[in-house]
């Protein structure tokens, strides 16, 4: 694999860019796999690449039934955070925001992170205790955060208004190496750096069946036929019930719809993100300048990958009251995505009860923030069967054992 | 926009009048099951894309609770039917197979 540099760049410019390679071949399925990643999502690729690149173990295959990176990683709202309640969460969660900070590096593959800060809106008494404390939380999990005050708000968000009639302003939980990174880019980096080290990326390819001896695993059926394996990973997000119905066991997850809109271009006014979590409405401004708005889930189950449109009414009516100005901007898309919600509304990365079958899923409406640190926990789970430090407590067992990891009660809205 | 007739009223009740509920037949457990009971009832839910059936609510209409079978795959509704019911009744179950051959959902079929 040729790297990117600006030396190539240059070299490309004089020859009309006749040089540049695929960033990774479409691959034919072998016969046999050390181990098979089912899902190119974010989660799945970076599994695959630190299992290669952390454990050596690179004679791997990544099956995606659609086009890798097509699933809630290409459809996500790109918001990148650690100001998480519980330790657990800040564990995992920072420790794929740290990543991120070097990851463009680290891939040789530009993933636009942009740590512009993230700020969480407190319009309730409640809310601001609320932050207060997982500002203090955070402190003692090495993570930086601070509760500021709406003055400050304003300061760093000129179009926001704070005396809204139903929900004025009164503070906001501020993460300001909080920000987004290009979604599309992380899947292709993380894709590109897997196929370097020789791993499978097999597209258009559906799994159809897993099959099993003596309690354990022994490979896949697939619409292009069957593949052996030793150790197989499901990272497949909103199909993951369906998938554990095929290994033979059940989850705690429900799938809905979640949906986001972007608005016309319009010229740069707000460099950080905002969520208003109380309203179920939150926004970013893509460096094409778009307006990038996210809401709240459907009640019900649904594959569809499109939700239900009172949903966005209630999101845009919401921040119209934060933000006026957007009341004169016209959205041009509006699309949705299927996500995998569990009960405490944390994820699952864990043994099942099938030997040699490894789950990662239930990131319902906020995984993309964690594509680096899950990948990097998955990847020690299914490298040494068991789990290391970050994926310990977030095993499936849990709700059981009533160990909860309850993120749902901290934040409501996740993403 | 999901459509669900109310089965007491007879209101064809568009989403923004109901409350979704989840899992329809839930067999409930309380204190003194064994811990799978329970983790079955309070956690585990049926996740099907396909055939599905739920509780719903029509909050902004006569306020009762119904049940619904749907496909989560299509969004395609094939009845609802009274709340007090131990399984989907029969009329439901033959416009599911009229449509979906060969479907199952927990014990029904
Ligand atoms: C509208 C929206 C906004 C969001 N906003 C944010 C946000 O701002 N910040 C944030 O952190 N998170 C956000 N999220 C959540 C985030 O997108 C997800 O948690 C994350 O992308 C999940 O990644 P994944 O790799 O697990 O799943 P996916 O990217 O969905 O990948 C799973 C893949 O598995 C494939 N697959 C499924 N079944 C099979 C099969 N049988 N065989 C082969 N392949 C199969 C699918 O085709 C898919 O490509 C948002 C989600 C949505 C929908
Ligand atoms: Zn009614």
């Amino acid at each position: 694999m040729k790297r990117y540099s600006v030396f190539a760049v240059a070299r490309e410019a004089l020859r009309q860019h006749q040089g540049w390679e695929r960033a990774w071949p479409n691959a034919e399925p072998k016969a046999r796999y050390d181990a098979i990643i089912v899902g190119a999502g974010g989660h799945g690729l970076a599994t695959a690449y630190y299992l290669g690149r952390n454990h050596g173990i690179r004679n791997v295959a990544i099956i995606e039934k659609g086009w890798l990176g097509g699933g809630n990683t290409g459809r996500n709202t790109t918001i990148i955070r650690s100001n998480y309640l519980q330790d657990p969460s800040a564990a995992i969660y920072e420790k794929a925001r740290s990543l991120f900070e070097t990851l463009s590096q680290e891939l040789n593959y530009n993933v636009m992170f942009s740590p512009r800060g993230v700020m969480m809106l407190a319009q309730t008494q409640h809310e601001i205790r609320g932050y207060k404390r997982t500002a203090m939380a955070n402190s003692l999990q090495g993570v930086t955060t601070e509760f500021i005050s709406p003055a400050r708000v304003k300061e760093l968000v000129p179009i926001i208004n704070l005396e809204g009639p139903r929900y004025p302003v009164l503070g906001a939980l501020w993460q300001p190496r909080g920000g987004t990174a290009r979604h599309d880019a992380v899947a292709w980096g993380y894709a590109r750096a897997c196929a370097a080290m020789g791993m499978d990326i097999i597209q258009k390819c559906e799994v159809t069946g897993v099959s099993q001896k003596d309690g354990k695993v022994t490979g896949i059926s697939t619409t292009r036929g069957d593949i052996a394996c030793d150790k197989l990973g499901i990272v497949v997000a909103g199909h993951s019930g369906v998938m554990a119905n095929h290994a033979g066991f059940r989850l705690p997850i429900e799938s809905v719809a979640l949906q986001a809109l972007v608005s016309e271009p319009i010229k740069p006014c707000m460099d950080v993100v905002v969520m208003a979590n109380t309203v179920h409405g939150y926004m970013s401004q893509s460096d094409k300048g778009e307006m990038v708005i996210g809401g709240g889930t459907d009640g019900f189950n649904n594959y569809t990958q499109r939700g239900s449109f009172h949903h966005i009414e209630e999101t845009v009516r919401a921040l119209n009251e934060t933000f006026p100005m957007i009341s004169r901007l016209k959205m041009l898309r509006q699309w949705g995505g299927i996500v995998d919600m569990t009960g405490d509304r944390s994820p699952i990365i864990s043994k099942t009860p099938l030997g040699n079958c490894f789950v990662n899923c239930g990131w319902g409406t906020g995984g993309f923030k964690a594509i680096p640190g899950s990948g990097w926990a998955m990847a020690e789970l299914m490298a040494k069967g068991e789990p290391g430090p970050l994926a310990l407590e977030f095993n499936m067992w849990r709700f059981k054992e009533g160990k909860f990891i309850d993120e749902s009660v901290a934040a409501g809205v996740a993403h | 926009m999901l459509t669900l007739t109310c089965p007491y009223c007879g209101v064809a009740a568009e989403e923004t009048e109901l409350t979704a509920g989840g899992e329809a037949h839930l067999k409930r457990f309380g204190p003194g099951s064994s811990d799978d009971d329970l983790e079955t009832y309070l956690f585990l839910r049926e996740n099907p894309k396909g055939v599905h059936f739920e509780r719903w609510r029509h909050s902004f209409g006569c306020g009762k609770w119904f049940l619904a079978a749907r496909d989560t795959n299509t969004l395609e509704v094939f009845g609802t039917y009274p709340a007090q019911s131990k399984a989907p009744p029969k009329p439901i179950k033959d416009a599911i197979t009229a449509k979906r051959p060969g479907w199952s959902w927990r014990e029904f079929k």
